[in-house]
């Protein structure tokens, strides 16, 4: 098994330097002169030019972006413009908030998506399988920044039970109780498609595994019926929902840019829109490549947890 | 040479080697020899039976002989013409096969009509008129109804789709047909019909037949001569009349002892308590040696060459059966 | 197509959703023509006015624009943004994962690598990267929402191609002459089809929400362009104080996207074959029982005793009278034969004694089974379940499918010990140790702790047989043990199965194909034909003289080794669907002996009671 994991950290490696590849040539597409581009059309000809020495753009591409990644490896992600300090420090302050939001929606979302479809099917047609999967089509349908604003309306205005927004309140608090409560609303709407996704997945796979000859050699044997559903099928039956735990993930990942929007988490999603926005390209660059980075690293957590679940998989 | 003398399909030492990817640290491996260099030859009009266990590289041996797969060496030569390159439309003309799964082997989006057209309009370049007659007369001869045409193959039982395969096969005219299992998918009921369908069919074209089973009742009744093939390799040939009765190779006693035989009494025949060698650590000596009551030492040492035991009969083995 | 639709419709929530996306399509397709405010003209004046105010329906918003008419338009926007984007991503998608599922090899390697790297990207990370370096725009976030979605679509499709491209009818289309390009376009194309639908009418909502969200973020469509997104993000910092300029974009937001959805679960569905069969339903834990007549009350012959037993699969109108009228009994030590070809009913038979026929569709309408004298039909499931595998077991065809690949060996030989005897785990394994030693596998402390895929055929038969045996049941089921193994193993098994069945005084029912197996260790044999019984009685008779015709002809053509090249005899015709039976015997429209009076009626099994036959002119008098 530690051989297996070895591998995999190893196979990591290439993965990463091809999404450093990639963020690098998207960036540059960048039409026209990024120098003018970052300072804006006032800058003076000297400054356009002294930046861009600064950024290495007279160089040829291949050398810009070998400096750019051996820059990265030294811990050196450039520096912001917009916020004047180094990108990499930004990233660190922001992402820890990112990861407190996005961890705990993943975590609901597979904890409650996969009992919801497990049930759904072990029932089929029952009351319990058509109110879940009517609740999920509306989750899966519902834009999770809408959700999280008609939440507000609701749990924050309306009944004044939990914090409009922010991840701790400006005056006292800081202790776990507050950030749980800025925590609470955020998470669960950032949650409520990925669920929907997995409850969904969770039960046609275990239709799928029910049918299969080897629940009928349980039952066959005499083993009981819940044994049967929630032990042989639910287990046969992860094997194919943990690698769409490993995309929901990123999917997780990826709404929390709209959730941080919506409820002012400081976390790197709200950082990269405004990174954007002010065209400070250093710090969107940086960003994309830590972020992903982490992603990356946890699929293969997923990989290994689906190594460990299925011994055909050849560790 | 006279078509009289010349054979209809002559291998000579074709072999099929399937690379494994090497671990983790690139170790150069051999890869599996799926099947070893096989040589022999099939006359025309005769119907060669190829028998074998899973895993004994027939259905590799035969894809190869229809081009779908490049050899890695060796070669194939069809009435005395070599055809070496894995094209199969090269192959096509003059070889065809006919599939295990004869629902699988139609393309469930496409009419019979569409399936059969698609070797008289891309090997022999036939108008529509030639097609559609052409088209009847093959459909006569398999006893399937023109209306058949126009309903695609989910329509069809497993033995009518198994006509359609070989019709299709027929359509490209060849001289030679390669049989893949092509009753063991269907029931006993429907198997006689195929069967005798085929024999008819071999009779009125003049077809030479290539005709690969697991089941050895089924390749003793229709074949001339049959192979036994054991990982990879050919054990024993003979005709079909005497092989399974006095075998060589102890291998092709076990398969007629292991074959179930109404009136003979139920005993597991004689064989060491081993399986198949390991197709990635192939032993030195003979494979069947691990599962063989008669080897020695000679067995695990040196593999054993065909040789000729007979008038018609050939098989590898140190120590072959007396009659 | 039409039965497509009408498969679509019969839907009712693909059919509420296809009714909303019309509904909405007319509204945005119909918006010029509407009388409807320009929806950029601003007027600060009235600003934030509330729902149903004069000359504004659904109010205004921060800028004093009509909001419904920027409702009308932002739709308009969003609707296509969106569908343009879901094709883009499908079309290019697609034609990488075919060209890469066919090609396979190091073609297929490259391009998949390339397409990991792009889904190794939480993919919102990618879309804004791609936004940064073009910067925002309506367009842009387009491309971005495209180029993201096209990993999606290369993956799944070329999983599809390479398992189309391992099908027989590929290789036949390269023997009748075809190239490479016209099996793509003729061969792959049209069945990969469905699929490439069935992805976007299942990924078209998404992209929708997903280029709304670039838009609410200010990404997108830029002012005084209006989509849904970007006029929610507008609205978000007036939220409090007026709720409705958020309201009204969200609300259309999740209506479009909810209509997609369901229309597109709707026509997967449809499309997807499996589900048209309605065969993804769970199995309960046992077969309904639902019996019409009165239950036979018949003292019971042997240990196991099968009276009248009828079962049914009920698929939508139609329903298949898999078993019909079938009694059969077995006692101690014996070995009963059930032969047959496919459909006959010989599994289903065995399946139905102690209720493990797949149900929904499987229903048992009729009969008894009774075991000591009880019957297991009536019986509640914790007794059933009791009797399962203690006393009645099982061994199945494919001991690959039929094992659970997850758990070793070991694990699973002593949970068939442990769900019906209160014994440790080390007793339990001790156990399933010795039952290994019984049926002959070498090394058998180091084979429980395999799994089932790291054995072969046989040996994983012989697990079968083992787990079978662990609580030294009474009756022994075996469907079609051999069937899946070469005949070398073949011949181990039955010998084993025979050897067991003397020593511990087993009754075994024996389901196959095969007279040669049937021959060799069957003491009686029953014969079934579309459902039913045809002939019964001691199996040496029944070889040496059948008395139904089908059986006759079924034993003469079957091959037996030693008898030379020779024609064979065929029986002609094709055994009937079970669903629309003929009248009287099933056998006679195949049958060179039927007269008139074969299709008449009902024809009763009647014999001797030891040789039993069900037909009017049998071949010999039984």
């Amino acid at each position: 098994m530690a051989g297996y994991i070895l591998k995999r950290l190893l196979s990591a490696i290439p993965v990463i330097l091809g999404i450093t590849v990639i963020v690098f040539l998207i960036m540059a597409m960048i039409p026209g002169d990024p120098a003018t581009a970052i300072l804006g059309s006032y800058a003076t000809p000297e400054n356009v030019e002294k930046l861009n020495r600064d950024l290495g753009l007279d160089k040829p591409l291949a050398q810009r972006y070998v400096i750019w990644l051996g820059n990265m490896l030294t811990g050196d992600f450039g520096r912001s413009f917009s916020l004047n300090r180094p990108v990499l420090d930004e990233i660190l302050d922001r992402f820890s908030a990112t990861l407190i939001l996005a961890g705990t929606a993943f975590v609901l979302c597979s904890l409650i998506g996969i009992l919801a479809g497990a049930i759904s099917a072990a029932r089929q047609y029952s009351l319990a399988d058509k109110a879940i999967t009517f609740v999920v089509l509306i989750g899966i349908s519902v834009p999770s920044f809408f959700l999280g604003m008609m939440m507000i309306l609701l749990f924050a205005v309306k009944l004044r039970w939990l914090p409009v927004s922010g991840m701790y309140a400006i005056y006292g608090g800081g202790d776990l109780p507050d950030l749980l409560a800025h925590l609470a609303m955020p998470a669960l709407a950032l949650a409520a498609v990925a669920t929907g996704v997995v409850a969904r997945l969770s039960r046609s796979a275990m239709l799928e595994v029910l049918r299969q000859d080897y629940i009928r050699t349980a039952r066959a044997k005499g083993v009981p019926e819940g044994r049967v559903v929630y032990g042989h099928a639910l287990r046969a039956a992860m094997v194919s929902i943990i690698p769409v735990l490993g995309i929901q993930a990123g999917f997780v990942l990826s709404g929390a840019v709209y959730i941080e929007m919506v409820f002012q988490w400081p976390g790197v999603g709200r950082m990269l829109v405004d990174a954007i926005l002010k065209r400070d390209i250093l710090l969107v660059q940086g960003g994309v490549v830590f972020v992903s980075a982490c992603y990356v690293l946890f699929n293969i957590a997923v990989d290994v947890a689906q190594g460990l679940l299925d011994p055909r998989i050849k560790t | 040479m006279t078509a009289q003398t010349m054979t209809a399909l002559t291998v000579t030492g074709l072999s099929k080697t399937f690379p494994v990817s090497g671990g983790l640290l690139g170790r150069a491996r051999p890869g599996v020899r799926a099947v070893r260099p096989v040589s022999f030859a099939v006359e025309p009009g005769e119907t060669l039976g190829i028998v074998g266990e899973s895993g004994c590289g027939k259905s590799t041996l035969a894809r190869m002989l229809v081009g779908l797969l490049p050899p890695s060496g060796g070669s194939i030569e069809i009435a005395g013409k070599a055809l070496d390159t894995a094209d199969p439309a090269a192959f096509g003309r003059r070889i065809q096969y006919v599939f295990q799964d004869p629902i699988s082997s139609l393309n469930p989006r496409k009419t019979i009509r569409q399936i059969m057209e698609a070797p008289l309009k891309l090997l022999h370049g036939m108008d529509r008129a030639a097609r559609a007659a052409r088209i009847a007369e093959i459909f006569a001869s398999v006893n399937l109804r023109e209306e058949f045409l126009d309903r695609y193959p989910h329509e069809f039982s497993g033995g009518q789709a198994q006509r359609i395969g070989i019709a299709r096969a027929l359509a490209a005219a060849p001289g030679i047909i390669i049989l893949d299992e092509p009753v063991s998918a269907l029931d006993v009921s429907v198997q006689a019909q195929v069967l005798n369908l085929l024999a008819g069919l071999k009779r009125d074209f003049g077809l030479t037949y290539l005709f690969i089973s697991h089941d050895l009742a089924v390749v003793e009744a229709v074949s001339d001569r049959v192979m036994v093939l054991y990982f990879g390799a050919v054990v024993e040939i003979g005709r079909a009349a005497e092989i399974f009765t006095s075998p060589k190779h102890p291998y092709t006693r076990l398969l007629a002892e292991s074959a179930p035989v109404v009136g003979r009494a139920l005993a597991a025949p004689e064989q060491k308590d081993s399986e198949l060698p390991d197709p990635l650590d192939p032993p030195r000596g003979c494979a069947f040696a691990g599962r063989c009551i008669r080897a020695s030492a000679v067995c695990r040492e040196t593999d054993p060459p065909l040789e000729k035991m007979g008038d018609t009969r050939f098989a590898a083995c140190h120590h072959p059966l007396e009659d | 197509m039409t039965a497509f639709l009408r498969l679509l419709f019969r839907n009712r929530l693909a059919a509420l959703g296809a009714a909303v996306l019309a509904l909405i399509l007319a509204l945005v397709i119909l918006a010029p023509l509407l009388p409807l405010p320009d929806p950029d003209a601003t007027a600060t004046a009235e600003r934030f006015a509330r729902p149903f105010s004069p000359g504004h329906l659904l109010g205004t918003d921060h800028l004093g624009r009509d909001l419904l008419a920027r409702l009308v338009h932002g739709t308009r926007m969003s609707l296509a943004i969106g569908l343009a984007a879901a094709l883009a991503a499908a079309v290019l998608g697609s034609a990488i994962g075919i060209v890469a599922g066919y090609a396979g090899g190091r073609t297929d390697n490259i391009i998949m690598r390339a397409i990991d790297m792009l889904m190794a990207f939480p993919y919102i990370l990618l879309a804004l990267a791609i936004v940064a370096a073009l910067g925002p725009g309506l367009l842009n976030a387009l491309i971005a929402v495209a180029a993201v979605n096209i990993p999606f679509f290369a993956r799944n499709i070329r999983g599809i191609t390479v398992g189309l491209a391992g099908r027989e009818f590929i290789d036949a289309a390269r023997l009748a002459g075809m190239g490479h390009g016209r099996i793509i376009l003729s061969e792959l194309l049209p069945n990969v089809l469905p699929v490439i639908v069935i992805g976007v009418s299942t990924t078209v909502g998404w992209m929708i929400l997903e280029t709304a969200g670039l838009s609410f973020l200010g990404l997108g469509s830029q002012p005084p362009q209006a989509d849904l997104g970007s006029m929610l993000g507008e609205a978000r910092a007036a939220l409090i104080t007026a709720p409705h300029t958020s309201v009204v974009p969200g609300l259309m937001i999740f209506l479009i996207v909810m209509s997609i959805n369901l229309l597109g679960d709707g026509v997967r569905d449809a499309l997807d074959p499996r589900l048209k069969s309605g065969a993804l339903s769970r199995p309960r834990a046992t077969t309904r029982v639902d019996r019409k007549g009165p239950v036979p009350d018949a003292p019971a012959k042997g240990l196991l005793d099968l009276q009248s037993l009828e079962t049914q699969f009920h698929v939508g109108p139609r329903v298949y009278r898999a078993v019909n009228q079938v009694s059969l009994h077995v006692g101690r030590g014996e070995c009963l034969g059930i032969i047959g070809e496919s459909g006959s009913g010989k599994s289903v038979t065995a399946l139905s004694v102690t209720g493990l026929v797949a149900s929904p569709p499987g229903v048992v309408t009729g009969g008894a089974v009774r075991y000591e004298g009880e019957d297991l039909l009536g019986m509640p499931y914790g007794r059933l379940r009791a009797i399962r595998g203690e006393k009645i077991a099982y061994i199945f065809q494919d001991p690959l499918a039929t094992l659970h690949p997850l758990y070793r060996i070991g694990a699973q030989m002593a949970e068939a010990i442990q769900v019906h005897h209160r014994v440790g785990a080390k007793e339990a394994e001790g156990r399933a140790l010795e039952l290994l030693r019984a049926v002959r596998i070498p090394n058998p402390e180091s084979r429980l702790r395999n799994y089932p895929h790291e054995m072969s055929g046989g040996m994983r038969q012989r697990v079968g047989i083992a787990m079978a045996l662990a609580n030294d049941p009474e009756v022994l089921i075996a469907d079609e043990p051999t069937t899946a193994l070469d005949v070398t193993v073949q011949a181990q098994i039955l010998a084993l199965l025979d050897e067991l069945r003397r020593e511990r005084g087993l009754a075994i029912v024996f389901i196959t194909h095969d007279f040669g197996v049937v021959a060799q260790l069957c003491d009686r044999v029953a014969v079934m034909y579309a459902g039913r019984i045809v002939e019964q009685g001691p199996t040496a008779e029944i070889l040496a003289r059948p008395a139904h015709p089908y059986t006759a002809r079924l034993i003469a053509c079957v091959p037996e080794l030693g008898g030379g090249k020779r024609e064979l005899a065929a029986i002609p015709g094709l055994p009937p669907v079970v669903d629309k039976l003929p009248p009287g015997c099933a056998f006679a429209p195949r049958c060179d002996r039927a007269r008139p009076d074969c299709r008449a009626g009902e024809i009763a099994l009647a014999g001797s009671g030891r040789h039993d036959v069900r037909c009017l002119h049998p071949e010999v008098t039984p």
